[in-house]
């Protein structure tokens, strides 16, 4: 399958899973260096060619790896590389990486091996839904594969060791993907984020940076990676955010108990304008949608479905509307087709 | 109080809120005029603990520092942050050490390892895990619990013999 063939696909974390509503996705990644082998930060073209050859051909030991697909980026185009991006397959700093720099991505897209990127290998394992544990089981029995044809850095004292210090260890950073659009109407979201952020978990906003969130989305991470085991990690930070979706939660409960009117009018406000305006830049349709989906779990909007309008923040951002149009838009024909695509939506709703 | 950075008694002591947490570093004289610090201007922890403070002027013999295998130049990590190579742990140890302290509160890896790996990593894994059990045993004065756990850990070592440090 073409790069082109993932337009036509919806990645699998998209799907239906445990506690959704405030979650969207669970994701852990695992950072892995060579052995005797300079960081891809510091190494020359020739280091960076070799390592991208030695994961080629360590892929050979992993069980299904004819279900992986491999892009290199120095073979992609600006778009194609955003598009990777945008489907949460690559970081924006592997799309602006060129020589050795590569992707490995499964079907369903929950598993994606990036190569050469701040690390030799970034591996990391998507699934929909409050689910880090399965997460953690897959990118583990990869990594295991992967394993059994690379020699990894690693010290009995420091674990895996990665090109920045506050990867080291595990190498791995747990997260998921919440939306949590209560918090932020109840004005309660940055209260939580501080006690978050004090017991040493990170939480950004999922689209843009910083903490304000577009379509009110936040990712909550671990930082610390070495001294515990990684089920402990995993385990510590799940407890969290099952405090954080009880929050969100309680918050909605209230919202509909006290200003159920307002609520009413924020999410029809939401549809009247997604479902009639003829221009919309990205940041005003995810918050639209974002309202939309609040509906949808509040049970306002009863013709839609919660997938829908997650797979809709997805094709609504800029590189996918150009594949899907075939053509490079400028910002305003961006605008023009998101509207259209919006709206096209909702009429088949 | 003994230097976080070796066996001699620390003569700088500092304590700082980072993220609401309190850490605390303590260091020998030698150690604290490698790191640069300057007792008589307000320094912050953090920058001490990354090794970007100081007067670097003092320390140019340890900017020329470079490792071996990779070539880095300390200069060059204290700019980027990042590392050049696995070796370059070995090359900036001191000031890697202290860092990676304050952003894990540990210095030894309790996770998975390599299949590769041999025994002794294995054993030395372990060890470091009832080390671990045997510090929070003593912090809640389970001393039964921790009596047990001291005669394992001299099991294991007696055991197996311990190699010369961590390997790549």
């Amino acid at each position: 399958m073409t790069l082109d063939g993932l337009l036509q696909r919806h990645g699998g974390w998209l799907e239906s899973g445990p506690d959704e509503g405030p979650v969207i996705s669970s994701r852990v990644r695992l950072a892995r260096n060579l052995r005797d082998t300079t960081f891809p930060g510091w190494a020359s073209k020739e280091v960076r060619n070799r390592v991208w050859n030695e994961v080629v051909l360590a892929f050979d030991g992993v069980p299904d790896n004819g279900s992986f697909l491999r892009w290199r980026m120095d073979e992609l185009s600006t778009l194609d590389r955003d598009l990777l991006f945008e489907r949460h397959l690559i970081s924006r700093e592997l799309a602006e990486r060129q020589t050795g720099s590569g992707v490995f991505v499964n079907e369903d897209e929950c598993r994606a091996v990036m190569v050469n990127e701040e690390d030799h290998i970034r591996l990391q394992s998507l699934q929909p839904g409050m689910n880090l544990q399965k997460a953690w089981e897959i990118a583990d029995e990869l990594d295991n594969a992967l394993e059994q044809g690379l020699s990894y850095a690693f010290s009995s004292k420091l674990g895996y060791l990665t090109a920045c210090p506050s990867n080291v260890g595990t190498g791995l950073r747990a997260s998921v993907m919440l939306h949590l659009p209560g918090l932020v109407l109840t004005e309660e979201i940055k209260p939580v984020i501080n006690a978050v952020s004090k017991i040493g978990l990170a939480v950004r906003g999922l689209w843009g940076e910083g903490s304000e969130a577009s379509g009110h989305m936040f990712q909550i991470s671990n930082q610390i990676t070495l001294g515990k085991p990684e089920l402990e990690i995993i385990t510590n930070l799940e407890q969290i955010v099952l405090e954080v979706i009880e929050h969100e939660k309680n918050a909605r409960l209230r919202l509909m108990s006290k200003q159920e009117i307002r609520v009413h009018d924020h999410v029809g406000r939401a549809y009247g304008i997604l479902a009639n305006a003829a221009l919309m830049a990205t940041g005003e349709a995810l918050d639209l949608l974002s309202a939309l989906r609040m509906g949808v779990d509040l049970g306002l909007t009863p013709n839609m479905v919660r997938r829908d309008i997650d797979r809709l923040f997805i094709r609504i951002q800029p590189a996918h509307l150009q594949k899907e149009a075939g053509v490079v838009l400028s910002p305003e024909e961006r605008d023009i087709k998101r509207a259209q695509l919006v709206r096209k939506f909702l009429e088949g709703k | 109080m003994k230097c976080d950075l070796c066996d001699k008694e620390a003569v700088v002591h500092m304590t700082q809120v980072v993220n609401g947490e309190m850490k605390e570093v303590h260091l020998c004289e030698e150690h604290a005029i490698a790191q640069g610090i300057d007792l008589n201007s307000p320094i912050s922890i953090t920058d001490i603990l990354m090794g970007l403070s100081g007067p670097q002027k003092n320390i140019a013999h340890e900017l020329s520092l470079a490792c071996p295998r990779c070539g880095m130049a300390r200069e060059e990590f204290r700019k980027t942050g990042r590392l050049g190579c696995p070796d370059c742990y070995k090359t900036f140890m001191a000031e890697l050490t202290m860092a990676i302290k304050a952003m894990h509160h540990s210095g030894q890896h309790l996770g998975k390892i390599p299949a590769r790996e041999g025994v002794q990593t294995k054993v030395k894994s372990k060890i470091a895990r009832l080390q671990q059990d045997l510090e929070a045993a003593i912090a809640r004065e389970d001393f039964e619990k921790a009596a047990k756990l001291r005669d394992q850990i001299k099991k294991h070592r007696e055991e197996n013999t311990p190699d010369d440090g961590s390997k790549k």
